[in-house]
């Protein structure tokens, strides 16, 4: 086997009402140091994650939404978003955040880091990841 | 190359089991575990549904989360298989991968 | 087969932690090497030897601090979930100005780095949670 493995993050939950999303993140910016090949799953209740306009100053807990912005710079650069969960939950692309990184084998041109996939392809990317961590 | 799926939640509560079912290839196996074990039940409005999401795919359950709560194997959907806690571990080494459907 | 394990959830409130024990009594009991667990979110709230369960329940902590002494499991504690949570080795509470410490023997408190190294060492990876 080579040294690199290939990571899953599984994001299921919706945030705030729960810290999985918060810590999960945790993990990705603690994991990227690792080099190992990195994507994010978003799929279920999960999609709520990635909404714009998050303000939660109300509540008083931490708004992390903006932290996805920063996944590019610790060259984690694939979330993929499930279609029918946006679809289910009556989103659509456009209710995400934009999401962009910088592609440094393509003279650091900017591109979107969201891929928004059908619950097929979904099962594709599960299916051929080496560790699949599940939040 | 095969993935085990865990599911540990009742499909009465949560969509985790349909979730799974609906992600799955064929070839993986679902193992139901603690409230997930209730996803096996035969006769309940969820059975039809497990029973043909389930098709491509071998189901099994938990069996001391299953005594534990008083599920006999008889009341479980057919083909379904029940294992142990040293079953479960066979499956984790039998299949390239586990994921948890929490 | 070396079988790494991640628990998510926390004692006596989720079955997640017990069904982790069996797990892995199970997969010693098969001659598997579990090389490290994992616990995270509050799954740390396992490592506190100030839970005192009713004598005639299980001691869920103690059931784990014996797993690490008999087959030299690894209990690892993630340091970032344990401070939010009240979880403290001696070296912490010291850093941290507290007045106390709640680590049981066998556990130890340490980063997410190793989480992600037991992912890359083991050959499985399994989650326990909610």
């Amino acid at each position: 086997m080579s040294d690199v493995k290939k990571f899953l993050y599984v994001n299921r939950k919706a945030p705030y009402g729960t810290i999985y999303a918060l810590e999960s993140l945790e993990v990705v910016l603690i994991g990227a140091a690792f080099e190992q090949d990195v994507a994010l799953a978003f799929l279920d209740d999960g999609v709520f994650q990635l909404t714009k306009s998050q303000e939660t100053d109300g509540i008083g807990c931490k708004n992390f939404s903006p932290t996805f912005r920063a996944l590019g710079d610790y060259d984690v650069t694939r979330l993929y978003v499930e279609r029918e969960s946006l679809e289910e939950r009556g989103l659509t692309e456009d209710d995400l955040q934009e999401i962009m990184y910088e592609d440094e084998d393509d003279d650091w041109a900017e591109k979107p880091s969201i891929c928004v996939i059908s619950r097929a392809e979904m099962a594709d990317v599960m299916a051929e990841q080496d560790v699949i961590l599940s939040f | 190359m095969s993935t085990l799926h865990t599911v540990n939640k009742s499909p009465y509560m949560t969509q985790s089991l349909v979730s799974c079912l609906n992600h799955c290839k064929e070839g993986d196996a679902v193992l139901m575990i603690e409230d997930g074990i209730y996803g096996g039940l035969a006769g309940g409005q969820m059975a039809p549904i497990v029973e043909e999401m389930g098709k491509k795919v071998s189901l099994y359950v938990l069996t001391p989360d299953m005594a534990a709560r008083g599920v006999d194997s008889s009341r479980l959907l057919e083909g379904i298989e029940g294992v142990d806690y040293t079953g479960f571990v066979e499956l984790v080494t039998k299949h390239d991968r586990t994921q948890a459907w929490l | 087969m070396k079988i790494g394990v991640l628990v998510s959830e926390g004692p006596y409130t989720h079955e997640a932690v017990d069904s982790a024990y069996n797990f892995v009594k199970a997969a010693l009991a098969a001659g598997h090497e579990v090389p490290r667990v994992f616990f995270y979110h509050d799954g740390v709230n396992v490592s506190t030897r100030l839970s005192v369960p009713p004598q005639d329940e299980r001691n869920i902590q103690e059931n784990w601090t014996n797993l690490a002494k008999e087959h030299g499991v690894d209990l690892v504690v993630c340091i970032a979930a344990a401070q939010r949570r009240g979880i403290l080795d001696k070296n912490e509470a010291e850093r941290q100005g507290k007045d106390a410490d709640n680590i049981a023997e066998g556990f130890r408190i340490s980063g997410l780095g190793q989480l992600i190294e037991l992912g890359i060492q083991a050959d499985r990876l399994v989650t326990f949670g909610d």
